[in-house]
């Protein structure tokens, strides 16, 4: 097996899979019906990436399903960033972690389209399409928040100051993405980052953002140390599979 | 009443009586007008507040294949609540007065939402039970004789019989897996088996409106051809399902080619009607926190396009 392709898949697919969570937690109870449906639409497509991740990720592992693997692991094998498990406090966070990330998951898509894995490679020419109109979405709501009533610019400044410290983790190279970047499967973070802050700037910029000047927050979700939000994600998450074992759905 | 308009509403009954559409510009009488209102803000408000049981198991589903068919299908009643709103504010209504009436307990939604989902067969059983109890309802006002509320309907039809099969198949995969998958099953048959006959409404000779939305064509079946429609339909199912359906009184009756069945507990329907279920008070709670949490964001959003507007105006200007 290559354990280096089957953590790669894991650190793509986890991210999709808790955000997907995350968004999954606020259906029905959105700000108003569009959004709702929106929010959802989000949440479903990234399960999408998350089932193809994972079942290409028990191909290469030689065993498992993409079950096995979304809900049968330990906290300590989740490779999420700590961006992305962080609570929907209220719309203002809820946007403005996913603008953080789509700024990074549409650069790192339109890199993986050119991965020498041929799986990678379809798995990201699909996933763009999506990345490409989450961007849209949250990077309208950021301008629309920004720019909006002063309460609304003050929550968005909030989520803003807490969030903005994790965006750093998305571009933290572990040992992992540096060989899958040496070999051509994985994608170059640090030219990610160079698209991430021109979208993101502008953004910024439109939605009157100050940046805060705390540092950069002290993470390490892509090596399986999480917040200690993560363990009640995966106690819903898990629950049926941990409470029924080896049942069939 | 003048004479002119006895007349006219003459005239919009004969129009009904040839099966016509009518259509939001047409004359037509306040009642109707009213009791539009009233009846697809009610389905409105039922496909929203419906969201809550089934959005209580999206974070929990035993599968990542249930996971996307689950959020899909609260989606889908989304999509069910935007267009009927819609179809509401046609006949001069605002989106905002209906979610107010909702809100504030003035408006009722289906009954069936104020049951708590407690295991995750209760997914099934509600796609299974309710969305078929509902489609038999709907299938029946796809030819309503208003006319977007007829097309509305042509398309919630589509989706939630799809909703039904998915159920269903949830069902079948409990009922033929373990002992304890088919308790689960059982369990949740029976704790939705009567909430879904009630779903039908009253019995014909305890409906007050029925007379009236069957002159109207707004029903064209009543509450209780409905109720033994889906019951006959229903019993099959179950059985194939190897569940039984906890009615001791349920028999084959021959005669009358229907099955007859047991008493419905009145009390409990009407119970729950009133605000006084398991989940009555939970269910508005939720409504109104999502909706009060979200004003800031609405407020904020119409701020931002009336800047964006008044900008592109001294633009052109």
């Amino acid at each position: 097996m290559n354990n280096s392709l089957y953590i790669y898949l894991l650190l793509l697919g986890d991210n999709s899979l808790i955000l997907g969570h995350r968004l999954s937690e606020l259906c029905g109870h959105g700000p108003n019906l569009e959004t709702d449906i929106a929010l959802t639409n989000h949440s479903l497509d990234l399960y999408g990436q998350v089932r193809s991740y994972y079942q290409y990720a028990a191909e290469v592992k030689g065993e498992g399903t993409e079950d096995s693997i979304a809900f049968l692991r330990n906290e300590r094998q989740y490779y999420n960033v700590l961006l992305i498990e962080q609570p929907n406090s209220d719309f203002a966070h809820v946007i403005c972690r996913q603008f953080l990330w789509d700024a990074y998951h549409l650069p790192l898509m339109r890199s993986l389209m050119k991965s020498k894995d041929d799986q990678i490679s379809a798995i990201a020419t699909k996933s763009e399409k999506e990345a490409s109109y989450h961007l849209r979405f949250s990077s309208e709501w950021m301008r629309r928040l920004g720019d909006g009533t002063e309460e609304s610019h003050a929550k968005l400044q909030a989520a803003f100051d807490h969030l903005y410290p994790y965006s750093f983790e998305l571009f933290k190279e572990t040992e992992i993405e540096k060989e899958m970047k040496e070999n051509g499967i994985g994608a170059n973070l640090s030219l990610i980052q160079t698209e991430w802050k021109k979208t993101t700037e502008s953004v910024f910029e439109e939605a009157n953002l100050k940046l805060p000047d705390t540092p950069p927050a002290l993470t390490k979700g892509k090596q399986g140390i999480h917040t200690e939000a993560m363990g009640f994600i995966l106690a819903e998450l898990q629950y049926m599979q941990r409470a029924y074992p080896t049942m069939e759905w | 009443m003048t004479q002119k308009e006895i007349s006219l509403e003459e005239q919009f009954q004969a129009r009904i009586d040839r099966g016509e559409s009518i259509e939001p510009k047409d004359w037509m009488p306040e009642k109707y007008r009213k009791t539009h209102i009233r009846q697809i803000s009610q389905h409105a408000h039922s496909e929203v507040v419906g969201m809550l049981p089934e959005g209580n198991w999206i974070t929990r589903t035993p599968n990542l294949r249930r996971k996307v068919g689950l959020l899909a299908k609260v989606q889908d009643e989304a999509g069910h609540g935007l267009y009927l709103y819609s179809a509401a504010e046609t006949l001069g209504i605002s989106r905002d007065e209906m979610f107010e009436q909702l809100h504030t307990g003035k408006a009722k939604y289906s009954s069936i939402f104020n049951y708590p989902t407690l295991s995750w067969a209760d997914i099934g059983t509600i796609g299974w039970l309710v969305d078929g109890a509902a489609i038999i309802n709907q299938v029946m006002l796809t030819r309503t004789s208003f006319g977007p509320y007829a097309r509305a309907m042509v398309r919630i039809c589509k989706e939630e019989s799809f909703h039904q099969r998915q159920g269903y198949e949830i069902m079948i995969g409990l009922s033929h897996g373990t002992p304890e998958q088919k308790e689960m099953a059982q369990d949740a048959l029976n704790r939705f088996w009567w909430p879904s006959l009630m779903m039908f409404g009253p019995k014909d000779d305890e409906s007050p409106n029925t007379e009236m939305s069957v002159k109207w064509k707004i029903k064209r079946k009543t509450n209780d051809e409905l109720r033994q429609q889906f019951i006959d339909i229903t019993i099959p199912q179950a059985e194939y399902l190897g569940l039984t359906v906890p009615d001791p009184d349920l028999k084959w009756n021959e005669e009358r080619g229907h099955y007859d069945f047991g008493a419905i507990d009145w009390d409990e329907f009407w119970q729950v009607v009133k605000g006084n279920g398991p989940c009555n008070k939970e269910r508005l709670a939720a409504r109104n926190k999502a909706w009060d949490e979200g004003a800031w964001v609405r407020d904020a959003a119409l701020a931002h396009a009336e800047k964006k507007a008044s900008k592109n105006v001294s633009k052109v200007a």
